[in-house]
């Protein structure tokens, strides 16, 4: 028995040695003589690929069972739908028992209204009246239907090439509200990837279709040059990929929320140089701008094929509702078919595309109205040159007479709230209706708020006289000791 | 669900690989064209990339006169389609002064207040007279008249809460209320085929959206159950809000929402429910108060309902009903409230007039007639279809109906014959509907008579044929093998 296992044993240590010494099992490293080496190494490569093929150490997934689920649920707890309300938050605005023209009632009493952008006083005109009659007895309210599925009514067809011929631009497009109108044209063409440059105080139409066209997005200072061409600057610097990248500047012809008119032949200077398209909105410049009422770029003595796109809402001075979409044959197709708020949609009412064909006709048969209203402008803006604790921050020749507090109270809050009692007083005391710009809890725009003017050629002498003594009264009972 | 055949799977794959081969050569040969003769935009972008139009150059170009046909009458049972004639294979089309009388089955005009209305139409013009056509103004400045006041307790009083609030456009109203409601850290489960405007306004509101299967509470219960218990992605803190949005009836399928289940779902995981009755309202129901009154859940379990007037009402607009609260928070935040114009008077006086039609206020029994026929004329439409063998999908009781087409080239066909034969019907394809899913939709009205429905499913019989689009067998007219139909599912 031992003898057999010391055969084995033997056999085991011969047959190891005779590995370790075979020829080809010997090498001389530095000098040193080392036997049986490719076993070793043998060895080794084994050891090495049984590691490596073991998987690493992860910690054991273990997905959540039923009733882990289930007790995550019941503990759920979700906010209020809605946070409290506040008292401010119940503002309830005075309700007009007549037409929103220059002169209206509230209450039982008439009041002067300076809040409605009807520019060129053409809500209740005869002839507007009159061809909504006819429309409303022709083709019922509303259109029943978008625009690809017989939505399309003539009058929609013939007041899109009014507009055209009115601005002097190959096609337009009509949308059927006027807020939607720039939330759907910036992400038909804006894509990811893009660049646009931005002025920070634009409304929030623009801001919204700005966010959903998730392009790359830069503000500029409110209405400052050299903020813009220094962005301009360096956005160009950067990026060379000038084949594949759309760049765009969007402005606003006169801002909502400033009253400033922004100076289109030095955006067209930058926007020439840096290779920008533009797309410009004018919905309150439309009508009131230029000597014929042709907006911003007859204003600026800019030929408006420089300007890419122009978008306005025509709820302003042409005294319907609903916006439209001007430029060239390419831009226009292009937002038939894609273009969310004009395919996804209902189209215009027809009374109100036939009430805005009239409002055109009347607009061009009667350039006396956009002198009116300068002159309109220029009056009032005399009267309230020198009002105790508020100052005029707007242009002198936009429709939007926007007033600010001189000093802040420091808070956004507290400002609306002494605007407001301001209001309230004119209201009550002296029969003038002006509201205050009021904010959303979406609206990314800093600006200050304010008081503001919307200015009509309907307005008499009078009238202004009246806005301009009241306001001093009410600023200098309101305001007193600021 | 719908299945489609595999042979109609395979032949509609075919077309379109050939008509998007056919594209791309003549793209290839336009590009040569355009590298020769110089453009003079240098150095500027084109505004639409090669392929992002390729659809609209090369496919939808061909087939344009199908879609955007004008009209010069009201969008009443009958009306006039205006013809046009291209020169340059259907590039651009020109208006003629030419004039045809056709059966209107595209207009959503549910109840038949598109045209002149004997009750409506004088008070709107009364209207249009005190008030004229616009206000000027935005809701919380001037722009708030008596009518609106009027009309938002009208509203809110139909569909049956407590308060309401009026805009002057559907799609605005989805995409200005999502945002103020709920914003990054809230969660939105949506149905997978909702509408553009809803999916415009989840986008626009930042929160994580997830989709759930169209229609399927199942779905909907597992995608709850996972997201709640895994909370918000990357940092799994809980979500500060769910929001659950569905359609009463879905437009491109006629199916109503299963809401009765939805609203126990939600209940029992605590989210809040929206929903859009943008085709339902009015057209649904024993009195026309939309889906909750068909399938018999109580409105104070929706907590916001939405809807808009295009469809029933014979008007414009959309509104929000909820709470006394919700709809004050509305009004002191809401973009659409603030910033846009107030709906046009003589717009909302028609909708409050159709309203009282409804109701039955106005001291006649139109109202309920309506409603009953254009229940009797859906079901009536939608079993004779059925019968002679299309595939119509769309639950009873509901007013649109789509009928499958699939191949792209039936989708020319079907409407050119049946605008031939004086019949006025919407085909609708890619991107409205799935690439293979192509269809014609018919919307039933109730000014819609016994006549015209006849005369209308004759044209259709005729033209199926023609085109070949009954892809399931004709029920024989005999009794007995009534049982025998195929349904879809």
């Amino acid at each position: 028995m031992f003898s057999a296992f010391e055969t084995v044993a033997k056999f085991v240590s011969d047959w190891g040695t005779l590995a370790f010494d075979t020829p080809y099992a010997r090498a001389v490293v530095f000098g040193v003589p080392i036997r049986g080496h490719l076993l070793v190494e043998g060895l080794l490569l084994v050891v090495i690929l049984f590691l490596l093929s073991q998987k690493s150490y992860k910690p054991p997934k273990r997905p959540l069972t039923k009733k882990e689920v289930d007790e995550l649920c019941d503990e759920w707890v979700p906010e209020p739908l809605i946070p409290s309300i506040t008292e401010d938050m119940k503002y309830e605005p005075p309700v007009l028992e007549s037409a929103a023209g220059p002169h209206a009632v509230i209450n039982g009493k008439e009041v002067v209204n300076f809040t409605s952008a009807n520019y060129l006083g053409l809500l209740g005109h005869d002839k507007l009246q009159e061809s909504c009659t006819k429309a409303l007895e022709k083709y019922g309210v509303g259109s029943c239907g978008p625009r690809g599925f017989y939505g399309t009514i003539d009058v929609h067809l013939d007041c899109e090439a009014r507009i055209a011929k009115f601005l002097g631009t190959s096609d337009s497009i009509l949308y059927s509200y006027g807020l939607s109108t720039m939330f759907s044209t910036i992400p038909a063409f804006c894509k990811k990837g893009d660049v646009i440059v931005v002025d920070e105080g634009v409304h929030w139409g623009i801001q919204n279709g700005l966010h959903l066209s998730r392009s790359t997005i830069i503000y500029f200072k409110h209405n400052d040059m050299k903020s813009l061409e220094s962005i301009l600057e360096n956005a160009t610097h950067d990026n060379k990929r000038a084949k594949k990248l759309r760049r765009y500047i969007i402005v606003e012809a006169v801002y909502q929320n400033s009253g400033q008119i922004a100076p289109l032949d030095e955006i067209i200077k930058l926007k020439e140089k840096y290779r920008f398209r533009v797309i410009l909105d004018e919905s309150n410049s439309f009508g009131v701008l230029g000597s014929s009422g042709r907006g911003l770029t007859e204003h600026c003595k800019v030929p408006i094929e420089k300007v890419d796109i122009v978008t306005a809402a025509m709820g302003h001075a042409l005294a319907t509702e609903g916006g439209f979409c001007t430029g060239s044959a390419r831009v226009i197709d292009h937002q038939r078919l894609s273009s969310s708020g004009y395919v996804f949609s209902a189209s215009l009412p027809p009374y109100l595309a036939s009430a805005a064909i009239t409002a055109i006709d009347v607009l061009e048969g009667n350039p006396d109205l956009i002198t009116k209203l300068k002159a309109n402008i220029a009056t009032l803006h005399k009267g309230l040159s020198d009002l105790q604790g508020l100052e005029i921050v707007s242009n002198p020749e936009s429709p939007i007479v926007f007033l600010r507090l001189k000093r802040s109270t420091g808070s956004t809050k507290g400002d609306l709230q002494l605007l407001e009692d301001i209001a309230d007083h004119l209201l009550k005391e002296h029969s003038i209706f002006v509201a205050t710009s009021k904010r959303s809890t979406v609206d990314k725009c800093k600006l200050p708020t304010g008081i503001r003017l919307f200015v009509s050629a309907g307005h008499t002498e009078s009238d202004l006289a009246k806005a301009s003594e009241s306001l001093k009264r009410a600023t200098a009972l309101v305001l007193a000791g600021q | 669900m719908i299945t489609i055949p595999y042979l109609t799977a395979l032949t509609t794959y075919f077309s379109y690989g050939l008509l998007f081969a056919f594209g791309q050569l003549r793209d290839f040969f336009r590009k040569i064209f355009d590298w020769w003769s110089h453009n003079s935009l240098q150095g500027y972008a084109p505004i639409c990339l090669g392929l992002e139009d390729f659809y609209i150059r090369r496919l939808y170009l061909r087939i344009q006169d199908c879609f955007n046909r004008p009209i010069c009458s009201s969008p009443d049972a009958w009306f006039d389609v205006v013809e046009r004639v291209s020169n340059d294979y259907n590039k651009t089309l020109k208006r003629t002064t030419r004039v045809d009388r056709c059966l209107n089955l595209g207009s959503y005009n549910y109840l038949g207040f598109a045209a002149a209305d004997e009750y409506c139409t004088p008070r709107v013009i009364e209207s249009l007279k005190k008030f004229s056509a616009s206000t000027c103004s935005t809701r919380v400045d001037g722009g708030t008249t008596t009518l609106h006041t009027e009309l938002e307790e009208c509203v809110a009083n139909f569909v049956g809460k407590p308060a309401a609030v009026v805009f002057g456009m559907g799609y605005a109203t989805n995409s200005a209320i999502l945002p103020v409601l709920i914003g990054k850290g809230g969660l939105i489960i949506s149905d997978s085929l909702n509408h553009n405007s809803i999916v415009n306004g989840a986008r626009g509101s930042g929160a994580t959206i997830r989709v759930f299967q169209h229609n399927t509470p199942s779905h909907l219960e597992k995608v709850l159950r996972e997201q709640i218990a895994e909370g918000q992605p990357r940092t799994h803190r809980p979500w500060k809000k769910i929001f659950v949005v569905v359609e009463g009836i879905y437009s491109m399928e006629g199916e109503l929402c299963q809401l009765p289940e939805i609203v126990s779902i939600c209940k029992k995981y605590k989210a809040y429910v929206y929903l859009d009755e943008a085709h339902s309202i009015g057209a649904v129901g024993k009195s026309g108060r939309g889906v909750c009154d068909l399938l018999g859940v109580d409105t104070a379990d929706v907590d916001i309902m939405m809807g808009t007037f295009t469809k029933s009402f014979g008007s414009c607009g959309g509104y929000i009903a909820g709470s006394k609260e919700l709809i004050e928070f509305l009004k002191h935040s809401c973009p659409a409230h603030l910033y846009a114009t107030s709906i046009s008077p003589p717009a909302a006086q028609q909708i409050i007039s159709s309203i009282k039609v409804i109701l039955g206020e106005d001291g006649s029994s139109r109202g309920a007639q309506k409603l009953a026929r254009i229940r009797e004329n859906s079901n009536f439409f939608r079993s004779e279809l059925q019968k002679m063998g299309f595939e119509v999908l769309g639950d009873n009781d509901s007013p649109v109906m789509p009928i499958m087409l699939y191949n792209p080239a039936k989708i020319p066909a079907f409407s050119r014959e049946c605008l031939k034969r004086n019949v006025a019907v919407v085909t609708v394809a890619f991107p409205a509907t799935p690439l293979l899913l192509a269809r014609a939709r018919i919307c039933i009205s109730a000014a819609h008579t016994r006549e015209d429905l006849i005369k209308a499913l004759e044209v259709i019989s005729r033209v199926g044929d023609m085109v070949g689009v009954k892809y399931f067998p004709a029920e024989p007219k005999k009794q007995q093998l009534e049982g025998e139909g195929i349904k879809t599912d």
